[in-house]
């Protein structure tokens, strides 16, 4: 039995094109130009949601993004399932699903409706009081919470669409295409400056595009004709470009913004195929014009959430812009002259009013003397208190308003009707301008916080600024516009308006009622369901804060951020606390302005796109070989390689035997490669090193141990000395771009008088690193014109050497305590070079090996690995390395904090090895080390760092950081975990080759 | 997010540079010679002013080069950029 309430062709509305949709399951029919919100009205649906904590039904309220109560959930079912979404921003499609969102099982039968009825035990805070304690019990609340609250569904399949980002650079940005937006883009794009202009609608015009009264004239045409002049003459412009549905989201410092533009969520699904569907736009923009216009503030009286009351403004959009009543019987309640521009384009198109209720005694306005001339009832000096009409309002009880405001008097009057009207007046929309860092002045005379200070090259006009009147709007924005863009002239001058509201209002913050308050539920935020009572009790308990308040009613926290109610709650507080208004400040709007998909924030950068990876030259040759990759830093790395049906335990324990029985073969590409050159190139090394280097001969290598100024470790390896004043130093993977950035701040901040170059060569070089006990053969094999004898090649030194006509260098370094080579080579000659070493590796069974065995086989000989043993908090004395700390060097990074009163410290967390006493325990890395576990609180000695099977020793071992563990050696310790206590003893960390007899084996 | 003017490659945004902290702490020459208040002064301390700051940027996505900013950090202006080696502006 729906109604048709469809009264006029509507000015963006087709109605030669018919689309149908579903609602809640149900099919409706409304137009091409419809929101979702005006073809539900037209259809007479009202309740189209229930509210968020006691679940009360709720109906369209505006027809704009700041819509609190109709939010949906799109697409049921699809991977485009998208939840919280503004019935009043959706635009109808054929095949649009769309349902209720916050109702189970259904928007008409909800059962979280009794919440409604418990109420009074749901007060402000009850969450934060109720739930409290006992503290364990939270994750049982926090589930029954989240089940009856639902703010939507997500989708759980990836977004199948295409979303984009794109920079774009003006001279000017305007902020809505109200009339002062139009104003303002025709008369930047007019002066030569590069303009564009965003507006988040699909049509252009703002609220004056519709309106068409004789009240309202510009140079003597309705003031609606007037604009669509302007409009069609701005689109004829060449350096304007206009950008509709596109909503701008958040105004960071130096005039950067971005805003989504939403390109296909209009269109019929099936022609949105291979389309982008939301662009993120970063604009830089020179200069800034915000026209955002101003929103129309509710009133706050008792039950005033129910479906079919909606603010004046948007029941004269929806008549005017979509030919929709939202009544048949409409009451308006006011307290400015707004309310009366409604009446006069309802009863225009024949829309019955049944009356008017005025906040204010007396009025002198033009716009009221029309609505009286016909015959609509006015009550002036009375209030609503009161609404019936659970699923639609029915009744509105109305009384008469004291002198001072604060009571109601007399007797009361019901009057029955099916909508309401409800305008306290404006608030001008700043919330880009405090986004940007802009400060407000809280105007007295009709209470609206304004633009008073602008932190960069912009400025706010039409009512945004506080100009609310068509007459200001018209005598001001030229105004402005001359000073911001510092022109001569405007188009604008000598221009005639006709603005026939009368300014008054009688601001009532919350309007008095009958009943005592506690006994009413006065909305203040529609969709957080905060009512007067919640915020008066938050004042009662001493929150004095906005921000306090806002947090602990919930208080313009929701997705809407309040768009409606927050002067409301800033109004009861100053009224309660008595208090001035702007003494207050508001609280912070934060980006977005209206919710973001994730989709549109990610843009391209999805999938593998999602981050960079590097991968080695030889990555393709891993894959192929059934490695599995680890990522370290940005880098792919073959973590370990399949064979057979293994695991990875298995394979790891393989290769580990395999590089120490015969020759494994690894992977070392990743590792940060810096070329230092320059006459001070061993100075520099003797600085950024606890070591010294000037002693290191040509073709020698050394160990390195980089410290931060505070004394701890941050970074090591193998630097090696190829000419007099040429190094190449190696960094660990992930520590390269910091090292480099590192050394570079010290050479041109602290030591520019050093003669030093620093080039990153890690992506020209590859690394191949051959080692074991047949390692040597294998790589003379590779490099036939080289003499490997210990005498000529000692470990630690270098060689220049050729494999054909490929030049490279070879190290003899070890990070496994096996004998090794590691072969340099440009980049793209590796693959070739590695596929020889294995050829040349087939008879000695050679292993290619990941990272996982590269960290079995150094903890096996106890080297750290930075990052993994260290954290930031240990000194190369707390890793027992004090071997590596020049005693002689007058200065180094981190030397001085070597001594400071707690570096010195004897019970510092230091490095020790752990032996299982059962050797088949391996132990969890992290996991903590206790001595006892009777004594609480247990005190914890320090924690495991690495840890693994060794297949070498036949036995756990384990590298730890333990409280004065360098004293502790034999020492017992336990390790408690889940089921039950791991008994270890502290040992030497180095478990193999203590003599280091296998580097030269 | 801001614009800086690198004094090298002129006015990019903020996105290709890395802030260093504050500006015109000098390592000391001798650090063996300090006390252990002395070099924790050098080491930890620093300021952290609401307003007009002497700040350390490297333009480390561009030409790589450390120099120095004078920013207002209540609201991110820039009132000056001066090269490592040169003297802070007095005004
Ligand atoms: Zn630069």
């Amino acid at each position: 039995m729906t109604k048709n309430l469809r009264v006029k062709t509507g000015k963006v509305i087709d109605e030669t094109y018919r689309i149908s949709f579903k609602f809640n399951g149900k099919t409706y029919h409304g137009f091409q130009g419809d929101t979702l919100a005006s073809a539900l009205l037209a259809n007479d649906v009202h309740l189209v949601a229930r509210s968020f904590k006691y679940h009360r039904p709720r109906g369209i309220m505006t027809a704009g993004s700041e819509e609190p109560n109709a939010i949906v959930q799109l697409h049921k079912n699809s991977s485009r399932t998208e939840p919280n979404v503004r019935a009043t921003e959706v635009e109808i499609y054929e095949g649009l699903e769309a349902s209720s969102q916050n109702c189970w099982p259904n928007v008409n039968f909800d059962i979280g409706g009794i919440n409604n009825f418990l109420s009074p035990l749901l007060p402000a805070g009850f969450y934060y009081k109720t739930f409290m304690w006992p503290a364990s019990f939270w994750e049982k609340y926090e589930y029954f919470i989240r089940k009856s609250a639902g703010l939507g569904k997500s989708p759980t399949k990836p977004d199948p669409d295409i979303y984009e980002h794109k920079y774009i650079h003006c001279d000017v940005l305007v902020i809505g295409s109200g009339i002062a937006g139009i104003m303002a883009a025709k008369t930047a794009a007019k002066s030569g400056l590069q303009t564009l202009m965003v507006d988040e609608k699909s049509n252009l015009g703002g609220s004056t595009i519709y309106q068409n009264s004789e009240n309202f004239k510009i140079n003597n045409q309705n003031s609606g004709s007037w604009l669509e002049k302007e409009i069609n003459e701005i689109k004829k412009l060449e350096n304007l470009e206009i950008k509709t549905r596109t909503s701008v989201a958040a105004y960071h410092g130096y005039n950067f913004l971005l805003a989504r533009e939403n390109i296909t969520d209009h269109l019929p699904i099936e022609q949105r195929k291979n389309k982008t569907r939301h662009k993120l736009l970063k604009i830089r923009a020179k200069k800034v014009i915000c026209a955002t216009g101003s929103i129309e503030r509710p009133l706050v009286f008792d039950n005033n959430d129910r479906p079919g009351i909606l603010l004046s403004s948007a029941i004269k959009r929806y008549a005017d812009l979509f030919g929709v009543a939202c009544g048949e019987k409409n009451i308006l309640l006011t307290n400015n002259d707004s309310a009366y521009e409604t009446a006069i384009s309802l009863f225009q198109k024949g829309i019955k009013i049944e009356a008017i209720i005025d906040n204010r005694e007396e009025v002198d306005s033009k716009l009221v003397y029309e609505v009286e001339k016909n015959n609509i009832k006015i009550y002036k000096g009375f209030t609503v208190v009161n609404t019936s009409g659970y699923k639609k309002i029915n009744k509105v009880s109305i009384m008469r308003l004291s002198k001072d405001g604060q009571k109601v008097v007399g007797s009361k009057i019901n009057l029955s009707c099916d909508c309401l009207g409800i305008s306290g007046g404006w608030t001008p929309a700043v919330h880009l301008f405090t986004q940007s860092g802009g400060k407000l002045k809280f105007r007295e005379e009709d209470q609206v916080f304004i633009p008073n200070t602008y932190p960069s090259d912009q400025i706010s006009v039409g009512s945004c600024s506080g100009d609310l009147s068509l007459k200001d709007i018209l005598i001001n924005v030229p105004k402005t516009l001359k000073e911001f863009l510092n022109i001569k002239k405007t188009e604008y001058e000598n221009i005639e308006v006709l603005s026939s509201e009368n300014g008054s209002k009688r601001n009532i913050w919350l309007i008095p009622s009958d009943k005592v308050l506690g006994k009413t539920k006065s909305f203040v935020d529609y969709q957080n369901d905060a009512t007067a009572k919640d915020i008066k009790l938050a004042l009662r308990e001493g929150f004095r804060s906005i921000e306090h308040v806002k947090r602990y009613t919930t208080t313009g926290m929701g997705t809407d951020q309040g768009k409606l109610g927050n002067m409301h709650a800033l109004g009861i507080i100053s009224e309660t606390a008595g208090t001035k208004m702007g003494e207050h400040g508001t609280t912070t709007f934060r980006p977005p302005y209206t919710p973001l998909t994730f989709g549109t924030i990610v843009g391209r950068n999805v999938g593998e796109y999602f981050d960079i990876f590097r991968k080695t030259p030889i990555h393709e040759w891993h894959v192929k070989n059934n490695a599995e990759f680890e990522n370290v830093g940005q880098w792919k790395r073959a973590w370990y390689y399949l064979r057979n049906n293994e695991d990875m335990y298995q394979a790891v324990q393989r290769e580990s035997k395999a590089a120490r029985d015969s020759a494994g073969i690894l992977d070392a590409s990743t590792l940060g490669k810096i070329d230092i050159q320059g006459t001070d190139a061993s100075e520099f090394l003797n600085r950024v090193y606890t070591n010294a280097w000037s002693k290191l001969a040509i073709g020698k290598c050394r160990y390195g141990l980089m410290l931060n100024e505070d004394g701890m470790v941050y970074d090591d390896g193998v630097t090696t000395r190829l000419g007099e004043n040429h190094y190449i130093m190696t960094t660990t993977t992930g520590g390269a771009a910091n090292v480099l950035s590192k050394l570079e701040d010290y050479l041109q901040t602290e030591w520019p008088e050093l003669d030093v170059y620093l080039t990153s060569v890690t992506d020209h070089f590859a690394t191949i690193s051959v080692c074991g006990p047949n390692s040597k053969k294998i790589v003379s094999t590779v490099i036939d014109d080289l003499d490997f004898s210990d005498e000529n090649f000692p470990h630690m030194s270098f060689k220049n050497a050729k494999i054909g006509k490929i030049n490279c260098r070879v190290m003899r370094i070890s990070f496994t305590g096996e004998l090794s080579y590691e072969i340099n080579v440009q980049a793209n000659y590796a693959k070739s070079v590695w596929e020889k070493c294995m050829e040349a590796g087939k008879d000695f069974n050679i292993t290619p090996y990941g990272t996982e065995t590269m960290h079995l086989l150094r903890a096996e000989k106890g080297f750290i690995i930075v990052g993994q043993d260290t954290d930031g908090t240990m000194t190369p004395v707390d890793l027992q390395m004090d071997w590596i700390v020049s005693k002689k060097k007058y200065d180094f990074i981190g030397k001085r904090s070597l001594y400071r009163s707690d570096t010195i410290r004897e019970d510092r967390k230091q490095l020790v090895g752990l032996l299982t006493d059962n050797p088949e325990d391996v132990l969890e890395e992290g996991s903590q080390i206790v001595a006892d576990v009777k004594k609480f609180p247990v005190e914890m000695l320090g924690h495991v760092t690495s840890s693994y099977f060794s297949p070498n020793l036949k036995k756990s071992i384990a590298l730890a950081v333990v409280r004065g563990g360098k004293n502790m050696m034999g020492k017992k310790l336990m390790i408690p975990m889940e089921n039950k206590s791991i008994n270890v003893t502290i040992s030497d960390p180095v478990f193999l080759d203590k003599e280091n007899k296998k580097l030269n084996a | 997010m801001f614009l800086i003017d690198c004094p090298f490659c002129g006015e990019r945004e903020q996105s290709e540079f890395k802030a260093g902290g504050e500006a015109h702490i000098i390592r000391p020459k001798q650090p063996t010679e300090l006390s252990d208040d002395e070099w924790a002064e050098y080491l930890f301390m620093r300021k952290n002013i609401k307003g007009i700051q002497f700040e350390r940027w490297n333009h480390i996505h561009g030409c790589r080069k450390w120099f120095n900013v004078v920013r207002d950090t209540s609201n991110d202006k820039i009132k000056a950029v001066y090269k490592i080696d040169e003297k802070p502006p007095t005004n």
